[in-house]
């Protein structure tokens, strides 16, 4: 219990004060844990449930174009708005921008839930390989339909409104807004993975016909997994847009070659599966990351892409894999005394 | 007794193979049913035809008098109809406990459950069948890390947290030490006793089978050759054929 209380009072005072101690940092901060929350999402479906997908991302993008798209039909005549230099000249109110926002997020929610629950009742029924590679095909197929729609800008992307000055720093409040995203988000995750649910999505990782012999429903627990992870990219999705500014179909909201692949290194990385695991793989992959970029620039990706691969060899069961490896004990693996009788326990 | 499994002339073929022929049988409620045949005789066929593993070709499979062979494998399972695998199939990263209470029925389960923790009775129900088939103190470790036997006996035990109305096992005893087996028909006649649970047993043990079942059933080349009870089925010269090949 004490251990709990200071590891998560730690990690709150962390979250708060890191953006202040490290203010040139902020937008990097927010980054971190925007990082995980990735890690987390994916981790539910890819780790918990062993279904490993790589079309999460479609999420964060949807959120991140409703939200935007919202503060636009809200506020801008939309010819106006194309224009980033007039955009810029625009400014929103605090009350505005916020309740934009907040609309946006819940719109960008509710499409979000929908889409998955859509795509996962009919995506979820192939298994291994097949859902992997159909996932990868949905990534990339969103990215380069939404570049096709005028609507939302097509290829050349749109813009985000402006940061009002009257809320303070953009970094900051982002960095505030992504930590306590990533905070809900895990406690979340930690009730739901005490639940039946929980249980029921590892029985499927484990074995799924033995789930589906022993009655339990397990297309409807695998549709609500993915539809969990939607629920809480889209929040991470919607402010992104607003964090950056400039979206664009490709690069920044359905990036699958960048985020939709990191989600799962990080969770690979920190131990998928495991309640910490993805938490630590985030931050340390992000860290990493951002080191290689100030020391060995040019060659960050290549000392990325051999990190990856030291990582998939020294750690194939992730950080937090590992540790329990050493010392399963400390995770409750023990044998404990008999109860009233031992007969037959030798087998 | 009445019959709690009907099957009448099932019919099953795997492109040209015929693995189950016009195959008839009753499993009467409360009973210990055997079922036994040669290697590819159509044991486990029948087995993945009754509890809807694959839709049958022709003839109808009822349990409690209604049909089923339309059903699903999970909508079987939550009418109370459980199996166990030849191959012992557990939740091999998760622990004994979580295996068991994962395992608990589903049949009144609402969505609401989906999301709600377990019990303390459930998790005494847990301790109980834990230590029923002597696994109590090894509750804690990672179910695949437990030795074969130890996973047959987990899976038996999590088929009896189901609370099952009939229970069908595929060769529970195969791959188990001679000791053991011993434990385990013993623990098979109190389920079925005490929990009043039916047992469909496949077996290629002629010792374990005979000891257990009341009436066998045997299949030879996917169709129903004989059935009566042990000493009958023992005696019979088309059972010995069958076994050793004459034809």
């Amino acid at each position: 219990m004490i251990r709990n209380f200071l590891l998560y009072s730690g990690v709150v005072l962390i979250g708060i004060f890191l953006p202040l101690v490290f203010p040139t940092y902020q937008t990097q901060i927010a980054y971190m844990w925007l990082m995980v929350v990735f890690a987390l999402t994916w981790d539910v479906v890819g780790g918990r449930m062993g279904y490993n997908s790589f079309g999460n991302i479609v999420f964060f993008g949807i959120g991140m174009y409703a939200a935007a798209m919202v503060q636009k039909e809200l506020y801008f005549d939309i010819g106006e708005f194309e224009v980033i230099a007039d955009a810029a000249t625009t400014r929103l109110t605090s009350a505005q921008y916020l309740g934009g926002l907040a609309l946006g997020m819940g719109l960008g929610m509710v499409l979000c839930v929908t889409a998955a629950l859509a795509l996962g009742s009919v995506l979820l029924s192939m298994r291994g390989h097949y859902f992997a590679i159909c996932t990868l095909g949905l990534g990339v197929a969103v990215g380069e339909a939404a570049g096709g729609i005028e609507y939302i800008g097509a290829g050349s992307g749109m813009t985000a409104p402006l940061f009002p000055d009257a809320l303070g720093d953009k970094g900051l409040f982002f960095s505030y807004f992504y930590f306590s995203l990533a905070a809900v988000t895990f406690l979340c995750l930690h009730w739901l993975y005490s639940t039946r649910f929980g249980l029921a999505i590892n029985a499927i990782r484990d074995d799924e016909d033995k789930a589906e012999a022993m009655g339990l429903p397990t297309t409807r627990y695998k549709t609500i997994a993915w539809c969990i992870s939607a629920f809480f990219l889209s929040f991470a999705g919607a402010a992104f847009g607003h964090l950056n500014l400039f979206i664009d179909p490709l690069d920044v909201a359905f990036p699958g070659a960048t985020f939709g692949v990191w989600m799962v290194l990080m969770a690979i990385l920190g131990g998928k599966g495991t309640m910490w695991g993805p938490v630590v793989g985030a931050v340390v992959f992000h860290i990493t990351q951002e080191f290689f970029w100030i020391t060995l620039f040019g060659w960050q990706r290549v000392a990325m892409g051999v990190l990856i691969v030291v990582i998939v060899v020294a750690f194939p069961l992730g950080i937090l894999g590992w540790v329990r490896e050493r010392w399963p004990e400390s995770f409750g693996e023990t044998i404990t005394a008999a109860a009233t009788d031992d007969e037959g326990s030798e087998a | 007794m009445s019959a709690i499994i009907e099957v009448t002339s099932v019919s099953k073929s795997f492109g040209g193979t015929v693995a189950n022929h016009n195959v008839s049988l009753v499993v009467p409620e409360g009973s210990i049913t055997g079922l036994i045949g040669p290697n590819g005789s159509g044991k486990t066929t029948l087995f993945n035809s009754i509890v809807g593993y694959h839709p049958i070709d022709s003839g109808s499979i009822k349990f409690e008098g209604r049909e089923i062979s339309k059903l699903r494998v999970s909508q079987i399972a939550r009418v109370g109809l459980i199996r166990t695998f030849q191959q012992t199939r557990i939740y091999g990263k998760m622990n004994c406990i979580d295996n068991m209470l994962i395992s608990a029925t589903q049949r009144n389960a609402s969505f609401g459950d989906m999301f709600s923790k377990y019990p303390d009775e459930m998790r005494e129900k847990v301790d109980h069948l834990l230590e029923f088939v002597g696994l109590y103190q090894k509750r804690y470790l990672i179910s695949g890390n437990l030795s074969f036997g130890q996973q047959k006996l987990l899976e038996f035990a999590m088929a009896l947290m189901n609370e099952p109305k009939v229970l069908l096992l595929d060769e529970p005893t195969a791959g188990i030490n001679p000791t053991l087996i011993n434990g385990l028909i013993d623990r098979l006649k109190r389920a079925n006793e005490e929990f009043g649970i039916t047992l469909f047993v496949i077996e290629h043990n002629m010792r374990v089978i005979m000891n257990l079942a009341e009436s066998i059933y045997c299949l030879a080349h996917g169709e129903m050759l004989t059935h009566g009870s042990p000493a009958e089925i023992q005696d019979d010269q088309r059972v010995i054929d069958a076994y050793l090949g004459a034809n």
